[in-house]
C-alpha cells in the first residue's frame, strides 16, 4: 500500500506491504539504520523512535499506523552532519555506552524525557531509561550522561523541543 | 585513577568509538545491504531428540519469492563438521541437523528468499516427518548407567571426564580438623547481547573470494571457515570494521556462517541471516555453562583451608564446540586468591538434549568463583567466625608475590589486603553490620555479600592442551602496524573486531602515549582479515595486554626508526640523538634537530639522506606473543596459564523482602585493582556492566527448560534482564598495582565484575536467610524460590 510519512520533518511517500513494521521501513525503505531490532517483541527498546515527541517501540507499530504522525529518529538529533547535539555529547562525555547498539534509543528516550522536564532526579532518569535495556554498561555511565546533558542544557538556556 | 609519570594513558579521556554510535552510525552487519542479497530463515526441530525422515520441500519451493531450501543432507556432503576443541570425531557439529536433531529448536532446514519475512511464511510450509527419540536433559542423569546417548556413536554422553591432583590433597584432608562439603549450582544462562548474531555472505566467482560481514568475536574464524567450506583461507575475506552489537563471549556464529557461505556459493548471491530473538535464545547455539560443583574443603581452627577437592560436572548441550574448555581455564585461578596449598579438580563435561553452549564472559571463571567463595562463606559459619576474617587470614599477602598456585600457574602481583582496606575506608565493616542487624530488628531478612576473586587476563590459553593432548597450541598473538604517509599523517591497524571495548581507543592511546603525541590525531582502521596481520580476538580479557602490547611495540620500532633517520641525516652517534614529542635533537646541542616533517621527508623522499640500506617509508608492525605464554603443561597437569591476574572485591549489603521474597540491594561497594588502567571511562563501564551481567544470572537469568525438553525462557519477558530499576548504585573503589609483565603495567578488566557479583550476591541472600536456618546455593535466587523457601522456614518455626 501507499503511505506517507514525516521522518525528521521531511515528508515520504513510500510503498509498503501492510505487515511492514515501523522498524523494518524505518531501517529498509528510508535508509534509517540507528533504529535497531532487538527483541522484536517490545521488550528492549532497542528500536526506539519518538512519534509525536512520544517515545515508541517502532518494532509494534505498522507503518501505516504511523501516517500523520511526526517521526524522530535518531539521525533527526544532530544539528548538522559531524555536530553533535548536547545530549549526544554527554553520552561521548561520560561514555555512556559500550557497544553502541542501544544507544540511538537510549538517547532519544532522554530527549523526550529533558524534553518534558529539563531538571529530572536520578530516580526519574531511571525511570525512564526502564523500557530500555542496556547489556554493557550496568546503566550508570548512561544515567550520568543525561543528567550532564540536562545541566547543560538548562545552562545553556535553550530548551529542547519537540515535534508533535 | 592517577595519571602518574603516563601522558594520555590512565587520563580522563573520551572514547572515540562512542562519535559514531551517539549518531546512530555504527555499523552493525544488519545495516549492510548487499546489491541483490536474499534472505534466510530457518526451520527447527520440534523435539529433544528426534530423527528426520523426510522433509517435503515443494509447498516452500513454490511460493513467489522463495529461491532455495537447504537441509543437512545436501549441506554434511559438502562440508566438514565444525572445527571442535577436545578430540571427540564421533560428536560431530554442523550447521543443520543431519540425519538426527538433538535439541529442541536446532536448526534442520534453511529457506532463502526475496525478504526475510518471504522466507519465513515459507519455512511454515515445509513439511517434515520426525520420528522422536528418547532425550536426557539433566547432566547428572546423562552419565547415569542406562542413559539415553545423545551422540550414539561415541558410546558414552562424557565428552570430558578428567582428575588433576596438586599437591598433597590426601595428606592435607587426612590431617585437617575440619572439613565441609557443599553442593553449588550455577544454573543455565548466558550474556544474551541485544544485537542477536547476524551475517551476510558473497561469493566471488571470478576471485574465489567468499566476503563475510558478521557480528563475530571468534578466534580463528577464518580458519574455521575455510576449513568446514573446504577452500583456503586466502578465499574469504571477513570485513573487521563491523560494528558488533555485544558479545561478552557468544557471538561464534560458525555455523551460521558456513551455512551462509555454503549458500552464497551455491546460489550466486550476497545471502543474510540475521537471528531474530527466538532463533538467537535457543538454535543460535549461544547458551552458557550450566554447571554443578561438588566441592570439598579441609580446614583448621584458624579457618585456614588447607585442600579443596572440587568436581565441575557441565552440561554442555548437544553438541561441543569450545565449551568443555570452560572447565580448564579456572585452573588458572583454581585457588582463587587464597593460599590453598592442594587441589584436586575433576573436569567433567557431559552432552544433553540441550541447546549447544558458547564462551561466556569469563569462561567458566565466574562459575568457579560462585564455588570457592560459598565455601569460604560456610568455613567461617562452621567455626563461628566472620567471614571477611577468614577471608583476610586465607589471603595471599602482598609480599609473597609472583606466587604459584599448585596448579602451577604464577600470579603476577596483587595487593589484596590493601584493596579491602580500602573499600573498607568509607564504610566501615561494622557500621554495615550494625546497618544489617537494624535491618533484621526491623523484621526484615538482611544480609551482608562478600566475593573476594581474580580475573585472570591475557589469554594464555594453555588450558586447550591441557585438557586435550593433541593440542598444543602454545602461541597467542596480537598485532599492530603503523603506517606515517607521505604528508606525516599517522594510521595504525588493528586486526579483529570490537564488540564495545573501545579498542580503537587503547591502540591510539597506547601509540600517542609511546609516541608523544596526541592520540586524537592517530587514525586506527580495522582491515579485512586478507589484509591483515596474525591476531586473536577480544576474548580473555586480552586486548589490554595483548592490543596494547602489540601497539606499544610497534610504536616503539617507530620511534626507533625516526631517531635512527635522524641521527644519521644530524651526523650524530645514535645515544646522542634523543626524541621528544615527534621530534629529535642532538643532547649535547638542542638546537640541532629534526622535525616530524623533516623526517618524513627524509624517509618519504630523501633516499640519499636515509642510514645505508634503511628501507625507505615509515611503516612498522609487531605481532606479539602472550607474556609467560608458551609453554606447554607438564605430565601432571601443571601450567603457566594467563599472563596477569586482577583482582575485584564485593561488599554488599541486602533486604529480602520477608513475605515476598523480593530482594533489594542497598548497597553495593566494588575494590578494584587491575593494575594501570589505559582508559579508566571503558574498565569503569565494563566493570560495572559486569556487576549488571552477575546480578542477572544470580536473580533472574535461566534458559529453564520443561521435562519434555522445550527451552521455556524463550523472549525477553521469560528469560529477565536486569533493567535499570534492578540494577543499584555501585561505587568502585579502584587500586593499582601494576602487572609486571605487561608494557604499561596493564592487567584485564573486560570480565571484572561478573566474576564475583553472583558468589557476593549468593552469600549475601544466604546471610539474610541464615537467622531461619536455610540456605540456598542454586542459582537464579529467583523471587518466586526465595519466597518459598521462606515461608517454609517460617512455618517450621511455627
Amino acid at each position: 500500500m501507499r503511505i506517507e510519512l514525516e521522518v525528521n520533518s521531511v515528508t515520504y511517500a513510500l510503498d509498503v506491504e501492510e505487515r511492514t513494521t515501523l522498524l523494518d521501513c524505518l531501517r529498509d525503505a528510508l535508509g534509517l539504520k540507528g533504529a535497531h531490532a532487538g527483541c522484536e517483541h517490545g521488550v528492549c527498546g532497542a528500536c526506539t523512535v519518538l512519534l509525536d515527541g512520544v517515545a515508541v517501540r517502532s518494532c509494534l507499530i505498522f507503518a501505516p499506523q504511523a501516517e500523520g504522525s511526526a517521526i524522530t529518529t535518531i539521525e533527526g538529533l544532530s544539528p548538522s552532519p559531524g555536530e553533535l547535539s548536547p545530549i549526544q555529547d554527554a553520552f561521548c562525555e561520560t561514555h555512556g555506552m559500550q557497544c553502541g547498539y542501544c544507544t540511538p534509543a537510549m538517547i532519544l528516550v532522554a530527549y523526550a524525557l529533558l524534553a518534558d522536564n529539563p531538571s529530572p532526579t536520578r530516580e526519574e532518569i531511571v525511570e525512564a531509561i526502564s523500557g530500555n535495556i542496556c547489556r554493557c554498561t550496568g546503566y550508570a555511565q548512561i544515567v550520568e550522561a543525561i543528567a550532564l546533558a540536562a545541566e547543560r542544557i538548562r545552562g545553556a538556556n535553550r530548551p529542547l523541543e519537540l515535534r508533535k | 585513577m592517577s595519571a602518574g609519570h603516563h601522558r594520555y594513558v590512565a587520563t580522563n579521556r573520551r572514547v572515540r568509538e562512542d562519535r559514531r554510535f551517539v549518531a546512530g552510525k555504527g555499523q552493525f552487519v544488519a545495516d549492510i545491504d548487499l546489491p541483490n542479497m536474499k534472505h534466510v530463515a530457518l526451520v527447527t526441530c520440534p523435539y529433544a531428540a528426534a530423527r528426520i525422515k523426510s522433509i517435503d520441500k515443494k509447498a516452500a519451493l513454490a511460493t513467489p519469492g522463495v529461491h532455495y531450501v537447504l537441509d543437512g543432507a545436501e549441506l554434511a556432503a559438502a562440508t566438514l563438521p565444525l572445527m571442535t576443541g577436545l578430540d571427540t570425531p564421533n560428536v560431530p557439529r554442523r550447521p543443520l541437523a543431519f540425519e538426527v536433531a538433538r535439541y529442541s529448536g536446532e536448526w534442520v532446514a534453511a529457506v532463502v528468499a526475496d525478504t526475510r519475512a518471504l522466507a519465513e511464511d515459507a519455512a511454515e510450509a515445509i513439511e517434515i516427518d520426525y520420528e522422536p527419540l528418547p532425550f536426557v536433559l539433566d547432566a547428572e542423569q546423562a552419565i547415569a548407567p542406562g542413559a539415553s546417548l545423545v551422540h550414539e556413536p561415541h558410546g558414552s554422553n562424557v565428552l570430558l571426564d578428567k582428575t588433576f591432583v596438586w599437591g598433597e590433597v590426601d595428606k592435607d584432608f587426612a590431617t585437617s580438623p575440619h572439613k565441609l562439603s557443599l553442593r553449588v549450582k550455577w544454573a543455565r544462562s548466558s550474556t544474551v547481547p541485544i544485537e542477536t548474531f547476524g551475517v551476510v555472505a558473497s561469493w566471488d566467482p571470478w576471485s574465489d573470494i567468499l566476503d563475510v560481514y558478521a557480528s563475530i568475536q571468534m578466534p580463528r574464524y577464518t580458519d574455521q571457515i575455510g576449513a568446514a567450506l573446504k577452500i583456503a583461507g586466502s578465499s574469504v575475506r571477513v570485513h573487521y570494521d563491523v560494528d558488533v552489537g555485544g558479545s561478552y563471549g557468544v557471538k561464534r556464529g560458525i555455523k551460521h556462517t558456513v551455512l551462509c557461505g555454503y549458500l552464497a556459493r551455491r546460489l550466486g548471491f550476497p545471502v543474510r541471516l540475521i537471528e531474530d530473538r527466538l532463533e538467537n535464545m535457543r538454535g543460535g547455539d549461544a547458551h552458557g555453562p550450566e554447571r554443578l560443583f561438588d566441592i570439598e574443603v579441609a580446614f583448621d581452627n584458624d579457618g585456614i583451608v588447607r585442600s579443596m577437592k572440587m568436581r565441575a560436572l557441565e552440561n554442555v548441550g548437544a553438541y561441543a564446540g569450545r565449551s568443555p574448555f570452560q572447565l580448564g581455564k579456572p585452573i588458572g585461578a583454581i585457588v582463587g586468591p587464597y593460599k590453598i596449598r592442594s587441589v584436586q579438580y575433576r573436569a567433567m563435561a557431559v552432552v544433553t538434549n540441550k541447546t549447544t553452549q558458547e564462551a561466556v564472559r569469563g569462561f567458566g571463571q565466574a562459575p568457579t568463583n560462585l564455588a570457592i567463595e560459598r565455601v569460604m562463606d560456610e568455613v567461617a559459619n562452621v567455626l563461628g567466625l566472620d567471614p571477611l576474617e577468614v577471608r583476610r587470614r586465607n589471603l595471599i599477602r602482598s609480599d609473597e608475590f609472583p606466587y604459584q598456585i599448585p596448579s602451577g600457574t604464577t600470579y603476577d602481583s596483587g595487593n589484596y589486603e590493601t584493596v579491602i582496606a580500602k573499600v573498607l575506608a568509607d564504610t566501615s565493616y561494622d557500621e554495615l553490620k550494625k546497618e544489617r542487624d537494624r535491618l533484621r530488628a526491623e523484621g526484615n531478612l538482611a544480609g551482608i555479600g562478600i566475593a573476594a576473586c581474580l580475573e585472570p587476563s591475557g589469554g594464555n590459553a594453555t588450558f586447550e592442551a591441557l585438557l586435550n593432548p593433541a593440542n598444543t597450541t602454545s602461541t597467542f598473538m596480537d598485532s599492530c602496524r603503523i603506517n606515517v604517509d607521505g604528508l606525516g599523517a599517522i594510521t595504525a591497524t588493528m586486526h579483529t573486531t570490537s564488540s564495545g571495548q573501545g579498542h580503537e581507543t587503547l591502540v591510539g592511546t597506547v601509540i600517542g602515549e609511546v609516541l608523544q603525541l596526541d592520540p586524537d590525531i592517530i587514525r586506527v582502521t580495522r582491515p579485512d582479515s586478507l589484509n591483515s596481520l596474525p591476531s586473536g580476538t577480544p576474548v580473555a580479557s586480552r586486548m589490554a595486554i595483548m592490543l596494547g602490547g602489540a601497539a606499544f611495540h610497534a610504536a616503539h620500532k617507530l620511534k626507533m626508526k625516526l631517531t635512527t633517520i635522524a641521527a644519521h641525516d644530524l651526523g650524530i652517534p645514535m645515544e646522542r640523538a634523543v626524541y621528544e614529542r615527534g621530534e629529535v635533537y642532538d643532547r649535547n646541542a638542542p638546537d640541532k634537530r629534526r622535525s616530524w616533517m623533516d623526517l618524513v621527508a627524509i624517509a618519504h623522499r630523501n633516499y640519499h639522506r636515509m642510514p645505508q640500506d634503511f628501507e625507505p617509508g615509515l611503516a612498522v608492525e609487531h605481532i606479539y606473543q602472550v607474556p609467560t605464554g608458551g609453554t606447554l603443561p607438564t605430565k601432571d597437569g601443571r601450567v603457566q596459564m594467563y599472563p596477569c591476574f586482577s583482582f575485584e572485591f564485593h561488599l554488599l549489603l541486602l533486604a529480602i523482602d520477608p513475605d515476598l521474597g523480593v530482594p533489594e540491594i542497598l548497597r553495593y561497594r566494588l575494590g578494584h585493582d587491575c593494575g594501570t588502567q589505559i582508559n579508566p571511562k571503558i574498565v569503569r563501564g565494563m566493570t560495572l556492566g559486569g556487576i549488571a551481567h552477575g546480578i542477572g544470572a544470580a536473580f533472574y537469568e535461566e534458559f529453564a527448560y520443561n521435562d519434555d525438553g522445550q527451552l521455556i525462557a524463550q523472549t525477553f519477558m521469560d528469560y529477565l534482564l536486569p533493567s535499570s530499576q534492578e540494577v543499584p548504585a555501585v561505587d568502585i573503589i579502584d587500586h593499582e598495582t601494576p602487572s609486571p609483565h605487561t608494557v604499561l603495567g596493564q592487567k584485564g578488566s573486560g570480565e571484572s565484575g561478573y566474576l564475583g557479583a553472583p558468589a557476593a550476591i549468593a552469600n549475601a541472600v544466604n546471610d539474610a536467610l541464615r537467622p531461619l536456618g536455610v540456605s540456598i546455593n542454586t542459582l537464579p535466587l529467583k523471587i518466586s524460590k526465595l519466597g518459598d523457601l521462606i515461608a517454609e522456614a517460617q512455618a517450621k518455626k511455627g
